[in-house]
């Protein structure tokens, strides 16, 4: 059964520009383990919504199977949501968003959900460039059926049982640079200060956004040995960029900082500003993105921060010439030719 | 439809070999439907391979003044472009036919038969001769056998040039070339032959009606108009051709005058395993969605049409069916789908199903499946095949009522969400199994998760075995339910009938004309045409009507007699089983041969029991 928050409130509790307090942006109480990166990632989804003022139900929440896709129930709950089968959500969210065009996509996916099953249908949505944001919360371990390496998990890491895993991992962030993906994040749960403003940014992008944030998984996969562990993650974390995000109504009171290397603006006029944060990093060059990202992993560090923007690109409707409105709200007298025009057509069948 | 009968005017079978990717396809088509505007019923089969270019293909044309379009495979007219398959197309000639082949080069010898005419046309040396450029010269190869047989079987020639006209008006060249291949074969069979030969046609006044219509064609159109908007899809023959015409009806219709813009979205997805899932999405969000496939398409869709039953999400699936099991033979016909579909997916499923017997029916099934779907909340079916849809079948003119109100179901707008004090997805309200659902966007109070996973009727999750079982139960009443929303089955009677026949979708040409072929041979038969599943009282009662019900259908292991056996209690052994499957449309000597020989056995057993007592 799930746990319902109370639904107190205290009354000095901060309100966005619609009136709203973070708790109208929870969902029930998280049944994960106590510790779970997920919890932590719940909590930033959370507040990028309500900071970028999204009234909870023009949200859909989608999520495939696994420990990952149990997340949406856990934030807006005034939002529809779809749990569906393993690895299939990008699929889902293509119908919906096909649907209606109008409502703001968010997927929470995980390693074995989107590198494993659902691998081509991540890849494709990539290749649509649909519009949403999809998070891939990667701790390199099958949670749910017990300790299983997944496809990210990487070559050499022991398994709570002590075995090494001996596959190439598949990495998200360098697929979807090769794929042409137009966003491609990875971030860390332990790290809010920068999970959020990327969160945020994915939220605006008008396209598929990508962001692969390690979460370890306390139970399975938090060992010594484990690559995918708090300790190792903190370790090896290398950000190489830090993205802050700025919305269109701070754009003015907000002073341009003598440390922005980039800034790219997004289709609802809101700013990513890119501070260095070490050596020279352009994450508008996908190219050197990757190979920047590739060389670093090959000496083990785990490359974070907003490492690859392209805005402007088409998204799936912009390709298909798909109406402004939504399909979902075109009444039938607009889709239906009507009797003449079949009487019409019947003639060119004779 | 009678019309008169001279000998074998208007009542004769013809068949073309030609080679796959000569372009013949025109042709053929060209034939038929100058037939059909004669006013002649008339039915075409293409028969072709799983191929690009190069292998052996055939177009039948039956011509039936008394309008029986099943495949009747007793050709009396062959028409030999393939040497590939001389041997067997000429064997394939009925005693005192017609062989019309290329006499450029010379027949061999063992090819010859004393009991049918050879009918020599030089048509690859006239065409060298007339004609400039390599493909040019293939492709009116066709036009000349065209205008050949135009003289043979005297099709009216002013339909033939008027045919080309429409098709070619744009192209001079290529019109002029046409019609001097057309004459060319005319020509020289009126020369060469006493023309026309004793099957003939004479024009007729019983196809005023009527169109020429593929099955995929007309479900296009029916989802064009029951209001789908979102389609989505994996290439698959035979079913392609079905979003291939949707794409085009919607660039014709659909398109936003002011803007430019689309009302409609297809996505050709990464395999059949998205399709679904798109159409689920698009559903679910309240667009209507279809994906056409066929069976291996099914057999990869099942995880998610178990999740669309479980979770209630309304979709269409065109399962255009062919021969399997595995990739089988992709460009051949059966019914071979029927248990798949019905019971979809792992677990306790169920689905509706609806059997359409022709293009017409495909058009108006198509509409209503939308209807069903939304109307129950579930994955719908149209169980089309190969014959249905990739074959062109007179069929009345399709229409369309104006005053037309879509089924949407129960949906609850904002208002209404509004003034519930709360709102529960899976709360059975009204008591007839169907919950009210609402769409995404509408309101924060309607907001709920959708879930594959076990969930109670609030629409939480549980596992908790009452609460589970208390769900489980709602579906199967409201599947239930639908028997008598889906299409009625058609019975037609017969004074004094002894037996009954069932049978559904593509059967349905071969089991009329057998009605009439054992009614000659004084054997009366009901016949019941079954149009949806689940099936309603009236499949039971027809079933237990008769001392003996023979189940016709087009697959191995009687999947229909097992589905009616399964549903309705009615004992396998009353249902005997008429089935052809080698994945060419079943004839009706198929359905007389099966049901003459049972008829035959029982009443030998009969003999030898009366004698032995």
């Amino acid at each position: 059964m799930i746990q319902a928050k109370p639904k107190v409130r205290h009354p000095g509790l901060q309100k966005n520009a619609l009136g709203l307090t973070r708790r109208d942006y929870e969902g029930s109480m998280s049944t994960l383990c106590a510790g779970c990166g997920h919890d932590s990632i719940t909590a930033a989804v959370i507040q990028a919504f309500f900071d970028l003022d999204i009234p909870p139900h023009r949200a859909v929440k989608l999520s495939g199977i696994g420990c990952s896709s149990k997340t949406p129930t856990y934030f807006l709950g005034e939002a529809h949501g779809f749990n569906g089968v393993h690895g299939r959500m990008p699929a889902i969210a293509t119908g919906a968003n096909a649907a209606n065009r109008e409502m703001v996509y968010i997927g929470v996916s995980g390693d074995g959900d989107s590198l494993s099953i659902g691998l081509g249908h991540l890849c494709h949505a990539v290749r649509r460039n649909l519009d949403m944001l999809y998070l891939i919360e990667n701790n390199g371990v099958y949670g749910l059926t017990k300790g299983q390496f997944s496809a990210s998990a990487d070559v050499g890491s022991l398994s709570k049982r002590g075995e090494p895993n001996l596959q190439r991992p598949i990495d998200p962030v360098l697929m979807a640079l090769t794929l042409g993906a137009s966003f491609v994040a990875r971030s860390f749960s332990g790290d809010r200060r920068q999970l959020l403003p990327i969160l945020k940014a994915g939220l605006v992008h008008k396209g598929f956004a990508l962001v692969d944030i390690i979460s370890p998984c306390v139970t399975f996969n938090d060992h010594e040995s484990s690559t995918k562990s708090y300790m190792h993650t903190r370790e090896r974390y290398l950000e190489v960029v830090s993205a802050d995000f700025v919305p269109p109504a701070k754009r003015i009171e907000t002073d341009y900082d003598v440390g922005t290397t980039t800034t790219v603006t997004m289709h609802d006029g809101s700013l990513v500003r890119f501070r260095k944060v070490g050596e020279e990093y352009d994450p508008t060059d996908r190219a050197a993105a990757y190979r920047y990202i590739s060389g670093k992993q090959a000496e083990g560090e785990v490359v974070t921060g907003l490492l690859f923007i392209e805005e402007g690109c088409c998204d799936m409707h912009e390709v298909a010439g798909t109406v402004d409105q939504p399909l979902t709200q075109i009444p039938f007298d607009q889709l239906v030719p009507g009797s003449e025009a079949l009487s019409d057509l019947m003639r060119s069948f004779r | 439809m009678r019309g008169t009968r001279l000998g074998r005017t208007n009542d004769f079978s013809l068949k073309i070999g030609t080679v796959n990717g000569t372009g013949s396809a025109s042709a053929n088509g060209l034939l038929m439907q100058a037939i059909f505007r004669m006013g002649i019923p008339v039915s075409g089969k293409n028969i072709f391979p799983s191929n690009i270019q190069g292998l052996a293909t055939w177009y039948e044309i039956r011509v039936n003044g008394d309008g029986h379009t099943a495949r009747v495979p007793k050709f009396d007219l062959m028409v030999s472009m393939n040497p590939h398959s001389y041997a067997e197309d000429i064997a394939e000639v009925q005693p005192g036919g017609y062989v019309l082949h290329d006499s450029t080069w010379p027949l061999g010898e063992s090819l010859y038969r004393d009991d049918i005419t050879f009918l020599g046309i030089p048509i690859a040396k006239m065409c060298v001769e007339a004609f400039e450029g390599a493909r040019v010269r293939i492709l009116l190869k066709n036009i000349v056998y065209a205008g050949a047989l135009t003289a043979l079987l005297n099709i009216d020639m002013d339909i033939v040039k008027g045919l080309l006209q429409e098709l070619l008006g744009h192209k001079k060249a290529l019109l002029d070339s046409n019609y001097r291949a057309v004459k060319m074969g005319y020509d020289y069979a009126m020369e060469a032959f006493e023309t026309p030969l004793p099957i003939r046609l004479e024009t007729m006044d019983s196809t005023a009606e009527y169109v020429l219509l593929d099955g995929n064609t007309a479900a296009a159109l029916g989802c064009l108009y029951a209001g789908a908007t979102v389609a989505a899809w994996y290439p698959i023959t035979p079913a392609t051709s079905l979003m291939d015409r949707f794409q085009a009806f919607c660039r014709r219709y659909r398109v936003d005058p002011e803007t430019g813009k689309n009302r409609f979205c297809i996505v050709q997805a990464e395999d059949e395993l998205a399709a679904i899932g798109i159409v689920m999405g698009a559903g679910w969000s309240g667009a209507r969605a279809f994906t056409p496939t066929s069976g291996p398409g099914i057999s990869l869709m099942s995880e998610f049409i178990g999740l669309g039953y479980y979770a209630e999400i309304p979709a269409v699936i065109f399962d255009v069916q062919r021969t399997g099991p595995s990739t089988g033979m992709p460009t051949r016909t059966q019914q071979g789908d029927l248990l798949l579909c019905a019971y979809a997916s792992h677990g306790d499923t169920k689905h509706i199903l609806l059997f359409p017997a022709n293009p017409e029916e495909c058009f108006y099934m198509a509409v209503q499946a939308f209807d069903l779907a939304e109307r129950f909340q579930t994955p719908v079916f149209v169980l089309s095949d190969l014959d249905i849809a990739m074959n062109d079948w007179m069929c009345r003119r399709l229409e369309w009522d104006d005053a037309y109100v879509h089924d949407r179901g129960k949906v609850l707008s904002a208002e209404q969400v509004k003034e519930l004090p709360t709102f529960h997805r899976y709360l059975d309200v009204d008591g007839d199994g169907v919950c009210a659902r609402t769409l995404p966007g509408v309101d924060p109070k309607g907001a709920y998760l959708t879930r594959g996973s076990g969930h109670n009727k609030l629409g939480g999750y549980t596992e908790d075995a009452e609460e589970y079982a208390e769900v489980v139960e709602r579906l199967a009443r409201k599947i239930q339910g639908s028997a008598t929303a889906v299409p009625a089955p058609v019975l037609r009677t017969q004074p004094e009938a002894g037996i009954g026949i069932v049978a559904i979708g593509s059967s349905d040409p071969a089991v009329l004309e057998a009605l009439d072929q054992l009614r000659e041979r004084g054997i009366a038969a009901d016949y019941l045409r079954i149009r949806g599943f689940p099936f309603d009282r009236s499949v039971e009662e027809f079933l237990t009507a008769y001392p003996r019900v023979f189940v016709v259908e087009q697959n191995r292991d009687a999947q229909l007699r097992s589905l009616l056996s399964l549903e309705t209690g009615v004992s396998k052994d009353r249902l005997i089983s008429v089935r052809y499957y080698g994945g060419l449309p079943i004839s009706p000597d198929h359905v007389v041969d099966g049901i003459t020989r049972e008829i035959a056995d029982v009443e030998a057993e009969l003999h030898l029991a009366g004698r032995e007592t």
